[in-house]
């Protein structure tokens, strides 16, 4: 069938949420992608697989974002590669990157050749994402020298960060070039916590995957589970009961608010106000308990499995989370006057790590950060899966692009989360919380796309036979946000990196996979 | 300031008492005796080390810092450098990127030295394993002398994995967990 405008026969995907899948040639997958950005849509992933199997060869992949859903674009790639599409979609020319490193699959046009996700753990001419690959295989590790990009001139000097950093963070590599204070130039390296989880999915049965799919990045452990389990649900056809549906909102939710007030608190503590760290750790103290008392976990790690989830809730808990949600509600109203009312926080907090939106657009930033530089993108308002069409899902802007702005999305996203959580509490649908999941097709696919508190989690999966995985690509909205960070701090001085770091929060698992 | 300081104390002092060392987390490579323990007399200096977590384990050492579990007021504090430590706090499975860089943090830390493996990937790969990427459990790539285990294990857990590594007296041999990716995290 053909939707919108695109020159290109394309089959709907079945599942919870609105997508398609076309096959492109080399010609056809770039006219798509620039005609999907010229109107207004996004790059939502972009990875690779290998068909060679089924005389196909190597294949490359991206979700893209158009006006009704998602599209599963196909191209597969000539002897000599692909035609990348990072000149129309900034965030695809890291994922170009790392689609080389594990598949050896490579945009001809690729101008920064240098290698993303391998670091010297394999040699570069293997590529653990061919089925021939022995996962187990064990390499020594070679050290290898990453050109990092020098900046020279009159008193400029490096400062290394990392991979291993001062605080409770995970690893990550950042090279400050400075000239005082000001930092004239951040240069990001990623990928130290690379696992080898996409490969590891193939050893897997699609009940097997639901686990390590919720240990993607532990801190959106629900949206992934969530955006796995609709993989699953779509290419086996399962039909989750309702209330499993609405119960996976109320994690969802939850999630979002026990992230947000811990990032209020962080963000507080980077600027010099001990007592903010000190309130909302306490606040996100007590939702973990709630949850560890009412699900059975504190972060509600494999509470959503395909088919449903896996505890029900009584109706004493759902009162114990209303009356919850209230005094969230009244502590975080005067926390938020605090923070208003106090002129050295918001003195460090305003013009901080500026991302315009104009900036936002070019470099397509995505989720919480994105909706704080005037990119309106909510998958829970545009593209509703059950139950949130029903729930008219109110999206917080900002324009200003800034920590304050951050700040402030996070504050009214938390308002409109305890919102939703009394909606979904009040509505609820009764009945089972699952559903069987009957056995897959060989070659079935299923998408799954949930708007977590960070952004836009999407896992792409494809069936063998027998249950078995063939292919997940697993995306964190942090592929998209990571360079944005290196526009953000350009020209700040370094004691507010941390600062504009964490009004990120960026994933570096959920990047690294 | 008014309302900041009203609020300070209408929310008053949360902290619950500290839990007892459990013996039963106890590693095999106890490497230090009591005597040497004493030269911490109290103050305790840790560096975290994420080697390749999903990053849960790093939520929990965070609540470790509030009001609840307060583990500042134990005397125990997180360090920026492993030179100022006298503990490393390892989590996840170790991955090949971040193998040198956790040898590096093991040797920069000076003698005698503690170190605590956190959560089920620390303790066996978890549900990661040992791969192409993936080290498996921290102690295939530096000692350790206690491994805590949880997916991620409960702020409480992981404070008597540093009492019992701070207060071990005598050596106990965890057996290793063998993990199925079937089954479910033993929160």
């Amino acid at each position: 069938m053909r939707i919108e405008d695109f020159d290109l026969e394309l089959d709907p995907i079945p599942g919870a949420v609105p997508a398609w899948r076309g096959e492109a040639d080399a010609v056809q997958w770039r006219a798509l992608c620039q005609q999907v950005r010229d109107t207004g849509g996004r790059l939502l992933a972009l990875w690779g697989s290998d068909r060679r199997a089924a005389e196909r060869g190597l294949a490359i992949h991206a979700a893209l974002i158009v006006r009704r859903g998602l599209v599963w674009l196909t191209c597969q790639a000539a002897d000599d590669g692909y035609p990348g599409v990072a000149d129309i979609f900034a965030p695809a020319n890291r994922m170009q990157r790392a689609a080389g490193d594990l598949l050896g699959v490579r945009a001809t046009d690729q101008r920064d050749a240098r290698p993303w996700l391998r670091h010297g753990a394999w040699p570069d001419d293997e590529f653990p994402l061919r089925k021939d690959f022995n996962a187990r295989t064990r390499h020594v590790n070679v050290p290898d020298a990453y050109p990092f990009v020098r900046v020279e001139g009159d008193g400029v000097h490096e400062i290394p960060v990392g991979p291993v950093h001062a605080g409770t963070i995970e690893p990550g590599h950042f090279r400050f070039s400075i000239l005082g204070e000001r930092v004239l130039r951040l240069e990001e390296r990623l990928g130290y916590k690379h696992k080898g989880i996409e490969k590891r999915f193939e050893q897997m049965t699609l009940a097997e995957g639901a686990r390590l799919a919720g240990r993607i990045s532990g801190d959106s452990t629900v949206a992934y589970a969530w955006a796995y389990a609709m993989a699953v649900e779509g290419a086996t056809a399962a039909a989750p009961p309702p209330r499993a549906l609405w119960l996976r909102a109320l994690l969802l939710e939850r999630e979002r608010i026990a992230n947000h007030l811990g990032d209020l608190g962080f963000l507080g503590n980077d600027a010099g106000f001990a007592f903010g760290l000190a309130q909302f750790s306490r606040l996100k103290e007590d939702v973990l308990r709630t949850n560890l008392e009412l699900f059975g976990h504190r972060y509600l790690m494999d509470r959503i499995v395909p088919g449903g989830v896996a505890r029900d809730l009584d109706e004493t808990g759902a009162a114990q989370i209303g009356a919850e949600c209230d005094a969230i509600e009244r502590a975080v109203a005067l926390l938020h006057k605090i923070y208003e009312d106090h002129a050295g926080l918001q003195d460090r907090f305003m013009a901080t790590g500026i991302v315009t939106p104009e900036l936002a657009d070019r470099l397509g930033l995505s989720g919480l950060a994105g909706r704080a530089s005037g990119q309106a993108n909510d998958a829970r308002v545009q593209f509703p899966p059950a139950p949130y069409a029903e729930l008219g899902v109110k999206m917080a802007t900002q324009r200003n692009g800034d920590v304050a702005a951050r700040v402030q999305l996070r504050f009214d996203e938390v308002g409109e989360s305890l919102r939703l959580c009394r909606l979904l509490l009040d509505k609820m649908p009764k009945g089972p919380i699952s559903a069987d999941v009957p056995d897959a097709p060989e070659g079935a696919t299923g998408v799954g796309w949930v708007e977590g508190w960070r952004g836009e989690v999407f896992v792409a999966l494809e069936t063998n036979a027998g249950n078995e995985i063939r292919r997940v690509h697993a995306h964190d909205p942090s592929w998209q946000n990571w360079p944005v960070l290196e526009h953000a701090v350009i020209g700040n001085i370094v004691p507010d990196f941390p600062l504009i770091n964490k009004s990120f929060n960026l994933s570096y698992s959920g990047h690294d996979l | 300031m008014y309302n900041t300081l009203r609020q300070i104390l209408r929310t008053g002092i949360l902290t619950e008492a500290p839990p007892l060392p459990d013996e039963a987390l106890r590693a095999i490579a106890q490497r230090l005796r009591t005597a040497v323990l004493k030269r911490f007399a109290g103050a305790l200096s840790i560096r975290h080390v994420d080697a390749g977590s999903c990053n849960g384990c790093e939520l929990e050492i965070n609540a470790l810092g509030n009001s609840y579990y307060n583990l500042e007021g134990l005397g125990i504090h997180f360090v920026a450098s492993p030179r100022h430590a006298d503990m490393l706090l390892v989590t996840g499975p170790v991955s090949k990127n971040m193998e040198v860089a956790l040898k590096r943090t093991y040797d920069a830390t000076p003698e005698p030295k503690l170190v605590v493996a956190i959560g089920e990937c620390g303790c066996t790969g978890g549900v990661f394993g040992e791969s192409y990427a993936s080290c498996g459990r921290v102690s295939n790539v530096i000692p350790v002398d206690v491994a805590v285990p949880g997916c991620p294990p409960t702020p409480f857990a992981i404070m008597q994995g540093i009492l019992t590594a701070i207060a071990g007296k005598e050596e106990t041999v965890l057996q290793p967990v063998k993990v199925e990716p079937s089954v479910q995290s033993r929160s």
